[in-house]
């Protein structure tokens, strides 16, 4: 094949800049294109404007629980009568698998808001509605593998790990709460 | 020499095949006016929206077209995204009805009344309308179209449109009108069921701007050219820097080709 | 163990194993490829590129495309509208396309002009020709997807085309529909064969590129290589070259994906499809409008015009035929092409008949988006004649008649000599 011409030297740091900067450009520029394609993969905005759900607490009597849904999600939001956040509160931490006090896992305590599910292997407890089981411990209990949730929705007995998950939420006025 | 001449010729030929196969729609010829061009700030490679005009076009849409059309591609969250507050657009949202779904007893009506709440943000914008049907049912059989992409429908759209709202006129002598239509030359066949519904005064604007024919016909048009197309302001910004990238990469990659065979002899 | 080729350890312990590097290394940077190739050698790499870059966008969009009557218009513009950078996917897929479509028509007509279809690169060609109908498919697929005014009436205009075959003309368009018109079950199996197709494509373009590297680029002389001094190594030679050609591609195609993403397109294509609204004027993309004024240019009868067949060719079955046999003559040019001369170079007389076949296809795209009547369709029709005259009587002819001029001893000798290619890489 025909063959180039030998370097000369004071072409090279010029040839060489060149390709370097060729080189870097592409690089650069292949960084750039790809980012809106794994940025499509990110949540779409249809998704983001479902992402929090507000709850109006008005309607909830003390003693009543009711199930919302946030991001397709269960959580539980109990209307704490005083007996039972008493009882949360007497808890020595030692008993807990999980230790954690109630006022850690409350913004007000008449309020207890969960997500409603197991922390085992992902059922939903009962205890939301009239009739069903409270468990040993005045919570939830979850029917799948008999784990026992407490009045503040802490793993008491049964293979679960952790305690009912707290979701992130705050409190838009006295009576309505942000979820998400 | 003549190498170069037959490019020149080659790339004008297709050129002009290219723009003569563009810029001749497939209308029926003869039957239609061509709109005036008007001057949208989305033209060109700078283009963007001017956000002041696109809240005007949103309340000639809400308090007069949306009487009959929808826009059902769009949602009340993304009259944020135009630019209204969010406090504005959840009062917006709360001001519709919609389905609010079964409730614990699986039912989606009380008595026959559907169950409804108000709207929230992430909702679609609520039509008249339940459907096709209802709309030809309350205007005399003609389906008013939704409007979420008419100005990417149409040919020349946001011209087109504006030419139709302001080009309503008594119908020529010897023009034979069939009943309940209206004489608008930009419309195909020049009869149109809508009635003209631009007038002077027709809202008043919020932010005090005279509501003439003309001016309300540009901001509808301008809300309609977002409606279609939000994404523009962004993509012609982004055009414009990738644009800026490719030159200046081409270049060097012109500089590392020439570099390359500079070696050959 | 044989004596290591390559330095790094890691890349002599793979290559050992799969001779992957040595293979690239051979193919694609010691690869031998005559010197004076011009730019329009460029466009079977971008094409190639272009492929890559649809199933890329292709593949994000499926995604979030719904292939259901109900939902399909509406998934789409929820990828313009709510997907992160769903508007620029679905640009750059559309535009993409029309880039694709551009490029393998340069590509096909570099071939036409400079013979690169002669001998020894007959089946590089045909292999291409069906490269081509399987984009034309898969592009025909694509567009019935987002389930448009166009869509929608372009599918039922072609799929009933297929009721022209004798007998089993009915009962096939029924099977390609699902049904009885073109609705749900039609867009869900085009859906599965539009991501199908594309990987087909991929194969054969492998097999294009297999038979290419067996006897190497023509070039724009259309003389053989005749030693080491009329070749270089395709690397950094020709990737230096094809990426330039790249980033002025780029710059075409971004071009339009970011400032005039809607120009190959038509705006009935954005109102849903309506089965019982027929929009005025079914136009197919432009990459297919020759095609379409070559099936609508047969009058009816036309070959029982003297009343001599015992059967009526009704012009529909006429158009079908004659549309298929415009690309598929392509497939038989190596051999319509009697010249022993490869380059219009060296052609004066096929030079100016290659120009004016040219302007036909263009003539014939322009007519394809015009109604069928009138002027139009008179055009259309002496524009189709001449296509296969071109074709059919002159290739055979002007090759055996043509008085061609001298050819140069070599390609160096012709780069180097200071004749009209002396300047390189032009």
């Amino acid at each position: 094949m025909a063959t180039t011409a030998p370097d000369t030297g004071d072409d090279g740091t010029r040839r060489d800049f060149i390709f370097v900067a060729a080189i870097s450009a592409t690089a650069v520029g292949a960084g750039l294109a790809v980012w809106p394609f794994v940025n499509s993969m990110n949540p779409s905005k249809d998704v983001l404007a479902q992402a929090t759900t507000e709850v109006d607490l008005s309607p909830i009597e003390e003693g009543q629980r009711i199930t919302v849904l946030w991001r397709k999600k269960p959580v539980f939001v109990d209307h704490r009568a005083p007996e039972k956040i008493a009882e949360a509160n007497g808890t020595a931490l030692s008993d807990l698998k999980d230790p954690q006090t109630d006022a850690d896992r409350v913004l007000r305590p008449e309020w207890l808001v969960l997500i409603g599910i197991c922390t085992h292997l992902g059922c939903i407890p009962q205890g939301q509605r009239v009739g069903e089981r409270l468990g040993d411990f005045g919570g939830w209990f979850c029917p799948c593998h008999g784990s026992h949730y407490d009045t503040s929705g802490r793993i008491r007995k049964g293979p679960a790990p952790k305690n009912l998950a707290i979701p992130p939420y705050k409190f838009i006025d006295d009576t309505n709460i942000l979820i998400g | 020499m003549f190498k170069k001449i037959l490019i020149v010729a080659f790339v004008t030929m297709l050129g002009a095949g290219i723009t003569g196969i563009k810029s001749s729609p497939v209308q029926a010829a003869g039957d239609v006016a061509h709109p005036a061009s008007q001057e949208w700030t989305t033209d060109g490679l700078f283009g963007f929206f001017d956000r002041k005009q696109l809240k005007r076009g949103w309340q000639v849409y809400s308090e007069i077209c949306a009487s009959c059309h929808s826009v059902r591609l769009l949602f009340y969250r993304n009259l944020q995204e135009m630019g209204l507050a969010a406090e504005e657009v959840k009062k917006i949202a709360a001001e519709a009805e919609v389905a609010a779904g079964p409730n614990e007893d699986g039912e989606t009506h009380n008595d026959g009344e559907l169950i409804v709440r108000p709207g929230k943000a992430f909702d679609k914008i609520v039509s008249t309308y339940p459907n096709d049907l209802a709309a030809r049912a309350a205007n005399a059989g003609a389906l008013p179209p939704d409007l979420s992409l008419m100005t990417k429908a149409r040919v020349n759209g946001a011209n087109y449109l504006h030419a139709l709202l302001t080009g309503y006129k008594d119908a020529p002598s010897g023009f034979k009108m069939s009943e309940d239509m209206n004489y608008n030359p930009y419309f195909p066949g020049s009869q149109i069921a809508m009635g003209e519904p631009l007038s002077d005064e027709g809202v008043e604007y919020a932010d005090g701007t005279k509501a003439t024919v003309d001016q309300m016909a540009k901001d509808v048009t301008a809300f309609l050219i977002w409606a279609a197309e939000p994404e523009l302001e962004d993509r012609k910004r982004m055009g414009v820097k990738v644009m800026l990238f490719l030159i200046i990469f081409t270049a060097l990659l012109y500089a590392v080709k020439r570099q390359v065979w500079a070696k050959l002899h | 163990m044989s004596t290591p080729t390559w330095k790094n350890p890691i890349v002599q312990w793979v290559d050992h194993r799969l001779p992957i590097v040595t293979f690239l290394d051979h193919a694609i940077v010691k690869y031998p490829t005559p010197r004076n190739l011009n730019y329009w050698w460029n466009f079977g790499s971008l094409a190639g590129v272009i492929l890559v870059v649809m199933i890329g966008t292709g593949i994000m969009l499926a995604m979030n495309y719904v292939p259901h009557t109900s939902m399909a218009f509406d998934s789409v513009e929820r990828i313009m509208r709510d997907i992160n950078y769903g508007w620029l996917i679905r640009y750059l897929h559309v535009n993409g396309g029309s880039m694709f479509f551009i490029c393998v028509y340069i590509h096909i007509f570099r071939g036409m002009y400079y013979g690169s279809y002669k001998e020894p690169r007959e089946l590089l060609w045909i292999i291409g020709i069906f490269i081509f109908l399987a984009m034309m498919a898969t592009a025909f697929l694509g567009y019935v997807l987002p389930w448009g005014q166009m869509s929608f009436w372009g599918a039922t205009v072609i799929t009933n085309l297929f009721s022209v075959v004798p007998f089993f003309g009915e009962a096939i368009v029924q099977w390609l529909w699902g049904g009885f018109s073109v609705d749900n079950p039609t867009l869900n199996k085009f859906f599965s064969f539009h991501y199908l197709l594309p990987f087909i494509i991929f194969a054969l373009v492998f097999i294009h590129l297999w038979a290419l590297h067996t006897h190497k680029s023509s070039n724009p002389l259309g003389i053989e290589v005749q030693g080491d001094e009329d070749e270089i190594p395709f690397h950094p030679y020709y990737t230096a070259k094809d990426a330039y050609g790249f980033g002025v591609f780029l710059i075409v195609f971004l071009g339009f994906t970011f400032f005039a993403p809607n120009f190959f397109g038509e705006p009935d294509n954005y109102i849903e499809a309506n089965p019982l609204v027929t929009p005025t004027h079914i136009v197919p993309e432009w990459y297919f409008l020759p095609f379409y004024a070559i099936l609508r240019a047969v009058p009816d009868n036309f070959v029982d015009i003297w009343g001599i067949l015992p059967v009526i060719i009704p012009a529909k079955t006429a158009g079908v035929i004659a549309m298929f046999a415009s690309i598929l003559v392509l497939l038989v040019l190596p051999w319509l092409d009697t010249s022993k001369v490869r380059s219009a170079k060296f052609r004066p007389t096929y030079f100016w008949l290659f120009w004016l076949f040219f302007i036909d296809t263009i003539i014939l795209g322009y007519i394809g988006a015009k109604p069928a009547e009138g002027t139009f369709l008179l055009i259309g029709r002496l524009a189709t004649a001449y296509y296969f005259l071109h074709l059919v009587i002159f290739m055979p002819l002007v090759g055996k008649y043509e008085k061609t001029k001298p050819l140069p001893d070599s390609i160096s000798a012709a780069v180097t000599a200071g004749g009209p290619d002396a300047k390189e890489g032009s």
